[in-house]
């Protein structure tokens, strides 16, 4: 297979202006005539959907929330970066571009991020417009901050809840479609496959999650903006119901699945209390600005309270280790730390499983210097937060913290045009792996599905359907489609009837999540991840056998939705795991124990691994073929990282 | 095609229309205690006033047609907002604890029917001369009328329900009308409780003020004869 | 600790509905009250059994997707909480809770505690939005907002759309809901073409999908998890009718769904 990534030649400047320019277009009275799918609405979504709807193109809507507000963009805390330069602090697309593909540890598509820069700037502009209340200064005009380490201050924020009031803006956009008619909403409704017709993807098959109904909806694209797997790990910030089964059905059809390993681990999360937590918290990064990351020192200090372990007996390991930037290390070392503190015996916190995994995260000295009132102003949201879910006052005791899988930068491949393998399959936002390389920089998620949702997919929609022009009818009676449907039927009947019912499908997620957790989380090893190969082949054995799904499938089934949602994770697993077996370098947030420099960090391996690792399923979720599209840097000349 | 909306179709126009036929009530009851107050004045007082009340028949039966429609305005309203509300709950819950509600925003359906028969009470005894045999009514003499009323225990307790009834409902009601017509500000919310105290307990008060007057022997009845040909 | 769980059981719609008897055992502090109920389903459906079905997903109280009635209270006895939000510490060893689904004439009822709240959803698209075309946007710092104002609008904005107003009020009414939109869009520039319409269009669908009207309780006020002010119902009922009285342009009964 030839990975043609359809880039635009010349200055990178002038790329998507002349790509734009030399795109085919849709007139207005054609665009009705076009059927447009769009499953997800999230950032991406949401905003296709509406700009789709808005330039007249018949679109279905999908989402499995019982409303297309609540999917999980809303979560995002922090902010969004754009690079408008109102602080007049030397910000500019270039230097954002720059940021981004070096954050990424040079593993994503040049072309593609500075296209993202580029269009960061108007996406404030679209959510101004559309009401988004973002903070401002007293002079009225926009507030901004630095966020994540960034030298310039480029992140827009409205309190803690930037995401939900983009979200917010999207779906308002949306509704104002569905209003006008040329959105048909679908909520409560999940995609389970994809239908390709003759090498193209015409349309998917859905189950109505309260009626049970199983359909198939054809049309001349689809879009898949169906967020990332981070529940692969079963603990995670994700959503509860945020899953795989969209983007890895189109993988089965025929969708190259690109650096499924690179997964982003967040260090200031919630610890687990419990064997039956079920997902973990993040708290904003901003914490590291002024708490003191430390464990005892000794390992028999580890169940004391930790305000009577005196001063010399606390191990403030990240400031020890990386002198020059302390706690505040980037989001990959910190966790990878915090790893290595626990391993070693020195984890805080209740055991769950018989390990303390916990750090402290220490506010003491920063309320000694700036007083209570201080912090309580900068973080008094987030300790209430912390508090509520805890029971602990971080003003009166070290906060806990570990890192928890946060975002996955892996996802479906996609060329420029953001369309996967599959002529007429699109993928946005978290589902497609194209922007961010091996790691992503804070408060660039949303701005990613932004600028795909709002600016990119309406126009490289239209190029498709303006260069394919004609579509054959495909109706719900063709043999394809009646197939996919069939599939859908058969894979809900198989899971209702396993063989050995024994346990419900929570049980395996969990032994899923613990797998890749150990194996294929913030540090990982070629024995390890063979081990994790084998374990989880065999835990999907078992799952076929022994799932145990109540109830039928002509009803609201949560427990059906669940089983569904695990059998694909199960062999997403496998596919993460052996995506890190085979990058033998680290980098971003693959971390290979193996490849490191003599510093512990991580050491990339350009001349070998400089490539994007695109995954074909051959039938068999055990023989994947990988692809390689090359990956070179014109402008942007890849360094080592160093924090020492 | 559906028809256009007017302003009463809505919930909002509804309690609109409860606030401002709301606010024509409480003039009312304003004014009318603010007249019944002569009888601190003595007989004559009182009784001049009654006599000068129906010395202008357009101003009264201007004014009686006016609380005549705020008062069914109130009452018909009330009831769509009431069979509204049902309808919007057919299955209540099993348990359900109230936070921040409070007895008389609770019991405005009830409060209200108790004024709604207390009115009727009233007009019949004061206006239409039903003293239910246990005195002889003399319609030149409005100021015996009360006392005589007030020293019947069957006539004095409706007064004391209906008073208190209207005391909790005006405490609801006027903060009320303040939300309901968007009267807020966040600099001058906190008056608007303030003036519902002051409102429902001046007029409770104030009401009740003439039963406890009669009931303590200040006012008593008079020998006095009085005749005014508007009386007639 | 020890819990008695009296919970709503019901098939559908139409279903009359139960209370169920559960017993909750080994509940650790630290839980979280929707992880008690996945034991307590994990327990169920490996029991054969049909475990309870309730709405949740991001579990972090923001996607406003999860709610219940906990003792006669929505989202339970901790104030500015989400269900999901709300932990076992809460509550005392022994204790019996009666778990009962938001209930409304508005948000019929899927299946036990899971209930339809796409009333919301038809609401916003009234009216709940900016006309604004995808591109055509000025730059974002032409219209300068004083910081009051849109920190003020920004209160609104919070609103997560979960519905615990509506179960909370007596009279199930939406307004507080309808309010924080009406109120986010009515407070900023941007939203000011569109106001008068916009608030007639959403009060008249509100009315449409058989919610109760606002009989000001505050009950909403207290049950929101996001403590969203009732001022913002004061807001909506002068925009309303200043609307009603001024505006020409009529808006259409709409008929509910």
């Amino acid at each position: 297979m030839n990975l043609d990534a359809r880039e635009p030649s010349g200055p990178i400047e002038d790329r998507w202006t002349q790509h734009k320019a030399s795109s085919k277009l849709v007139a207005p009275a054609n665009r009705r005539k076009y059927k447009v799918i769009v499953v997800g609405t999230g950032l991406a979504g949401g905003a296709a959907a509406a700009t789709l709807g808005e330039l007249g193109y018949k679109v279905q809507c999908f989402c499995f929330q019982d409303s297309p507000r609540r999917a999980h963009s809303i979560a995002a805390q922090g902010g969004i970066n754009a690079a408008k330069n109102y602080q007049n602090d030397g910000d500019s697309v270039y230097r954002l571009f720059y940021d981004t593909v070096k954050g990424g540890d040079f593993r994503s598509r040049e072309s593609n991020v500075y296209r993202l820069s580029e269009l960061s700037v108007s996406i404030i502009d679209q959510a101004v417009a559309q009401g988004v209340p973002f903070a401002r200064e007293y002079g009225g005009l926009l507030a901004n901050r630095s966020f994540g380490g960034a030298q310039v201050s480029r992140t827009f924020y409205a309190r803690g809840q930037t995401g939900q009031q983009l979200l917010l803006g999207a779906y308002s956009a949306l509704a104002r479609q569905i209003e006008a008619g040329t959105v048909d909403m679908h909520p409560r409704t999940e995609m389970l496959d994809l239908i390709v017709v003759d090498g193209k993807a015409r349309g998917i098959v859905t189950r109505h999650l309260v009626t049970g109904k199983v359909e198939a909806h054809v049309a001349d694209v689809v879009i898949l903006c169906t967020g990332g797997y981070g529940n692969v790990f079963f603990l995670s910030t994700n959503a509860q119901g945020s899953n795989c089964t969209a983007a890895w059905r189109a993988h089965r059809r025929g969708a190259l699945f690109a650096n499924p390993c690179y997964t982003q681990i967040h260090p200031t999360c919630i610890p687990q209390s419990g064997s039956y937590q079920s997902k973990l918290t993040l708290m904003s990064e901003s914490l590291r600005n002024d708490g003191r990351v430390w464990v005892p020192r000794n390992e028999e200090d580890v169940g004391k309270d930790p305000t009577k372990i005196p001063e010399q007996d606390r191990y403030y390991y990240l400031e020890e280790r990386y002198p020059a930037f302390g706690n505040l290390v980037p989001r990959d070392v910190a966790s990878r730390n915090a790893l290595y503190v626990t391993n070693d015996g020195l984890g805080i916190g209740p055991e769950v499983d018989g390990e303390r995994r916990g750090v402290y995260l220490d506010f003491a000295d920063a309320i000694n210097r700036l007083g209570e009132q201080t912090i309580r102003e900068r973080y008094g949201n987030l300790f209430e937060m912390y508090e509520r879910i805890t029971g602990d006052s971080p003003y009166q005791t070290p906060m806990r913290i570990y890192p928890a899988t946060h975002y996955t930068m892996g996802g479906l491949w996609v060329d420029y045009n953001l369309m996967s393998t599959i002529d007429g399959l699109f993928v946005g936002g978290e589902a497609n792996f194209s922007d961010h390389g091996a790691n992503r920089l804070g408060a660039s998620a949303l701005m990613q599905g932004l600028a795909d949702g709002y600016f990119v997919l309406p126009f490289t929609i239209g190029n498709y359907l303006g260069t394919e022009r004609n579509f054959d009818g495909v109706s719900e009676d063709h043999p394809d489609v009646r197939a996919a449907v069939d599939d859908v039927n058969s894979r809900i009947s198989s899971l209702l009837s396993a063989p050995k019912a024994k346990h419900a499908p929570q049980w395996f997620h969990r032994k899923l999540g613990s797998i890749i957790w150990h194996q294929c989380g913030m540090s990982r090893n070629g024995e390890g991840l063979s081990q994790a190969i084998d374990d989880i082949r065999e835990l999907r054995e078992q799952f076929h056998r022994e799932v145990k799904v109540t109830g039928g499938e002509g009803e609201f089934n949560q427990t059906l939705e669940r089983a569904g949602r695990v059998a694909d994770f199960m062999e997403l697993g496998e596919l993460m795991c052996r995506d890190a077996l085979d990058r033998a370098e680290s980098c971003g947030g693959h971390f290979r124990e193996e490849h490191q420099t003599e510093d512990g960090e991580a050491a990339r391996r350009d001349d070998e691994f400089s490539y994007v690792a695109a995954w074909e399923f051959s039938g068999d979720p055990a023989q994947p073929t990988l692809h390689k599209e090359p990956l070179t840097f014109e402008y942007v000349k890849p360094v080592q990282r160093s924090y020492k | 095609m559906q028809k256009a909306l007017t302003l009463y179709q809505t919930s909002i126009g509804k309690k609109a229309v409860m606030a401002a036929s709301g606010v024509i009530l409480l003039g009312f009851t304003l004014g009318h205690l603010s007249g019944n107050l002569k009888a601190y004045q003595g007989p004559q007082a009182l009784n001049e006033y009654a006599a000068w009340l129906r010395s202008m028949p357009s101003l009264l039966w201007g004014t009686r047609a006016a609380l005549v429609f705020a008062f069914g305005a109130h009452v018909f309203s009330a009831f769509q907002l009431w069979s509204q509300n049902r309808g919007a709950r057919p299955v209540g819950y099993r348990r359900k604890k109230s936070l921040a509600t409070d007895y008389a925003a609770r019991t405005m359906y009830w409060s209200g029917p108790i004024l709604l028969l207390y009115v009727l009470f009233h007009l019949a005894h004061l206006t239409f001369g039903q003293t239910f045999g246990f005195y002889e009514f003399d319609k030149m003499n409005p100021y015996n009328n009360m006392v005589y009323g007030f020293q019947i225990p069957a006539v004095l307790v409706p007064y004391l329900l209906g008073n208190i009834a209207l005391g909790v409902h005006l405490f609801h009601g006027i903060w009320s009308m303040f939300q309901s017509i968007g009267i807020n500000h966040p600099k001058y919310n906190i008056f608007r409780r303030d003036l519902a105290i002051g409102l429902a307990t001046l007029l409770t008060l104030g009401n009740l003020s003439f039963p406890i007057a009669v009931m303590l022997g200040y006012l008593e009845p008079t020998t006095q004869t009085f005749y005014f040909p508007e009386l007639e | 600790m020890y819990l008695i769980l009296h919970i709503w059981r019901q098939q559908g719609p139409r279903d009359k509905g139960h209370f169920e008897r559960h017993e909750a055992r080994d509940v650790s502090e630290h839980m979280s009250f929707l992880e008690m109920l996945d034991v307590i389903n994990e327990q169920l459906i490996e029991a054969g059994k049909d475990p309870i079905a309730f709405d949740h997903d991001c579990r972090e109280g923001i996607c406003g997707m999860c709610g219940m009635v906990v003792n006669g209270e929505a989202h339970g006895p901790q104030r500015q909480t989400t269900t999901c939000q709300l932990h076992m510490r809460q509550f005392q060893n022994g204790d019996e809770l009666w778990i009962e689904p938001w209930r409304a004439s508005g948000f019929p009822i899927i299946k036990d505690l899971s209930v339809d709240r796409s009333a919301f959803d038809r609401i916003i698209q009234a009216g709940g939005y900016v006309s604004i075309r995808t591109g055509s946007a000025p730059d974002a710092n032409e219209i300068p907002i004083p910081k009051g104002v849109s920190d003020h609008a920004m209160d609104a904005a919070a609103c997560i759309g979960c519905g615990a107003c509506v179960a909370a009020c007596p009279n199930a009414s939406a307004s507080l809901f309808v309010a924080a939109k009406v109120s986010h869009l009515g407070l900023l520039p941007q939203g000011q073409a569109e106001r008068p319409d916009r608030v007639r269009k959403m009060v008249a669908q509100m009315d449409a999908e058989q919610f109760g009207a606002c009989t000001n309780h505050a009950e909403c006020e207290a049950a929101c998890p996001k403590g969203i002010s009732i001022s913002f119902i004061a807001r909506m009922n002068r925009d309303h009718l200043k609307s009603m009285i001024a505006s020409s342009d009529d808006v259409e009964a709409r008929p509910a769904k």
